[in-house]
């Protein structure tokens, strides 16, 4: 062998890098994170790492694998859980509202040699299931009203829109894991505006019981200090009537005719009979 | 394992520095058929310097080192083509450089210092072998072994709406909200976090927008605005936390964090009015308060004031009753202008305009 080697040393290199570029397309490293379907002249013959549900990691599978070289070839696939992004579809109720919805599924290839047959890439299932999610979500939710439209999580209809995805999925090979609602918001325009229009009037509307309410509160305030006051009064004037009725009316004279001390009064001209009790003493009985 | 041989045989050459690695045994276990060795080495490096000089002695001739070499050359090879080509230190030069490589190759790939709170993942060919923890680690060298450290301790945030742009959610009351929230996340589980999600970032911000999106549907306005904050947070977390669970993505929602939530800018001055009239009543209530504060002095006070006359009244009725008159009557008549009509049948005529001018007048 050396001495092959030392007697052609072109030939061994050559000879060297021929069997090292045989071993490396002989032998792959397999990564956690993806699975390959072996072809033979454009036939899938065999899986590398498939995806096994509850399958720990470090479970063979991943690793080293091997093909033979020149005839066989590997076709990676994701093994990992994938997205699909919906575009916003608008979704009409059954009492003719819009909603503008944003979905979005996440699936994972389980049936290699099924996904390659039928779709080859992965971008080519996600681009085939994307309008059968948006037609799903658009039957499922096309058939209850607005109000039940903003929880479909309550229902059961992510449940629904997930099968039905799911029953065009298996054909692809991949299953879906996973429907949800990203986004779901009034589209632009007039549905938008009249709903803030609601708002402000809502608001206008609570704005005002609110100014109502502070009045009616104020307005009890008041009487019952009117009618605590009067209780007051009655209390201390009822002890004897007669005398409040002459407290009273010199209150009421001083308050008159000389004012409560706000301002002066207009000017008073009395014009007194001499019959007046406080002239009694004038004619000099 | 072809890489492990002509690693061996590598060390084996450069540690046995008296043995002329591949001159001097033919086929003496180094570097028998393995194919990355270039294939015109052994040649010229057949023998070392200090190996020469112990010979030149023994031999004992004059001739020149060099042709000495080659001389000695072509007698071990038997027509060494390209023999005497290279110079002669630069064997040796080669052999500290490979084992330069060698040593960086090992220090670089298989050795790791895995910093405090975070981990590394080894995967041996691709396969999950184990995880280590953080510390220094040996592990096979790289094309074997591969490690990718994780940092599982880092809280990553991710921010979702902002006060410059408006995120709008309907609310359970099918009202307009602008909410802006930030989720705090680490990895709980590298493993997971690495071979489960194709994009587990994107992954997280979209949980984070439905699950808000399904719990904001569920409150009402106010509620989002104002009391039910930390219920929606707390409620966005556990539901976020369950839907990672499912995907198995080893992500640990740390928590949630409503940063704002407003009134859409469209409708916002509906808002404050209703603050302002708020405020308006406060107003209406304070105002009533302060007039029923004042009444009830008052009422107090005045009763209070007769309470007291009242019982100096009680101790002389008459005297205290006329005394009251006469004084109040004083008050009353000295500051007014006076007319006092004596006979009882005699109507004067009255000049009203006049009485009203200061100046006093009337009868004696």
């Amino acid at each position: 062998m050396t001495g092959f080697i030392r007697r052609h040393p072109l030939m061994a290199g050559g000879l060297a890098l021929f069997l090292l570029f045989v071993l490396m397309s002989t032998f792959t490293i397999v990564p956690e994170t993806r699975q390959g379907i072996v072809v033979r002249f454009g036939k899938p013959v065999r899986i590398i790492n498939p995806y096994k549900a509850g399958q720990p990691f470090g479970s063979p599978g991943a690793g080293i694998a091997w093909r033979i070289p020149f005839a066989e070839n590997i076709v990676w696939l994701d093994k990992r859980v994938r997205d699909i992004d919906m575009e916003r579809q608008q979704v009409l109720s059954t009492d003719q509202l819009r909603l503008e919805v944003d979905a979005f599924a996440r699936y994972r290839i389980v049936n290699p040699s099924r996904m390659y047959i039928a779709a080859r890439t992965e971008e080519r299932v996600e681009s085939a299931l994307r309008p059968i999610l948006g037609s799903q979500l658009r039957n499922e939710l096309g058939k209850r009203p607005f109000a039940s439209l903003l929880s479909p999580e309550r229902e059961g209809v992510m449940e629904n829109i997930q099968n039905g995805l799911n029953r065009v999925a298996r054909q692809y090979g991949v299953e879906v894991i996973d429907v949800r609602i990203k986004k779901a918001d009034l589209p632009d325009g007039t549905p938008l505006q009249s709903a803030y229009t609601r708002m402000t009037t809502a608001r206008q509307q609570e704005a005002r019981s609110i100014r109502a309410e502070g009045l009616k509160r104020a307005a009890i305030i008041r009487a019952d200090a009117d009618a605590e006051a009067a209780q007051t009064y009655a209390a201390a004037f009822g002890k004897d009537p007669d005398f409040y009725e002459f407290y009273r009316a010199m209150q009421s004279y001083q308050t008159t005719f000389l004012g409560d001390g706000n301002g002066k009064p207009a000017p008073t001209t009395v014009i007194l009979s001499p019959q007046n009790d406080y002239l009694k003493e004038f004619s000099g009985r | 394992m072809s890489i492990f041989s002509g690693l061996g045989a590598l060390g084996r050459g450069l540690f046995s520095d008296n043995k002329g690695p591949w001159g001097q045994a033919p086929g003496g276990g180094s570097g028998d058929g393995d194919p990355p060795e270039p294939p015109g080495g052994p040649g010229p490096w057949g023998d070392t310097p200090k190996r020469r000089r112990r010979t030149e002695p023994l031999g004992g001739s004059n001739i020149s080192s060099l042709d000495d070499w080659i001389a000695r050359s072509k007698q071990r090879l038997g027509g060494g083509a390209g023999g005497g080509l290279p110079t002669r230190p630069s064997g040796s030069m080669i052999r500290w450089a490979a084992l330069a490589i060698v040593l960086l190759w090992l220090v670089t790939t298989a050795s790791h210092l895995i910093a405090p709170g975070e981990r590394g993942v080894v995967t041996q060919f691709g396969r999950y072998n184990r995880t280590l923890e953080s510390g220094f680690s040996l592990t096979l060298p790289w094309p074997i072994e591969r490690v990718q450290k994780v940092d599982v301790e880092n809280i990553r945030e991710i921010n979702l709406g902002s006060a410059s742009e408006e995120t709008l959610m309907l609310t359970g009351d099918q009202n307009i909200i602008d909410i802006a929230y930030q989720v705090r996340w680490n990895i709980s589980d590298p493993e997971l976090f690495l071979f489960e999600l194709a994009q587990p970032e994107e992954t997280i911000k979209q949980v984070a927008e439905s699950a808000m999106r399904q719990v904001v549907a569920n409150v009402s306005l106010q509620g989002a605005m104002g009391a039910q904050r930390g219920i929606i947070e707390g409620r966005v977390a556990e539901e976020m936390q369950q839907t990672l669970n499912a995907y198995r993505a080893g992500v640990d929602i740390q928590g949630v964090a409503i940063r704002q939530a407003d009134p859409p800018a469209a409708v916002n001055d509906a808002f404050k009015e209703v603050t302002a009239a708020q405020q308006e009543a406060e107003s209406y209530v304070n105002q009533a308060n302060a007039y029923a504060l004042q009444l009830r002095q008052k009422a107090q006070g005045e009763a209070g004031a007769f309470d007291r006359i009242y019982i100096q009244y009680k101790a002389a009725p008459g005297v205290t009753k006329r005394r009251m008159y006469y004084e109040t009557m004083e008050r009353v008549l000295q500051g007014v202008d006076k007319t006092i009509l004596e006979a009882p049948g005699v109507n004067s005529y009255l000049p009203l305009n006049e009485l009203k001018r200061p100046a006093p007048k009337g009868t004696p």
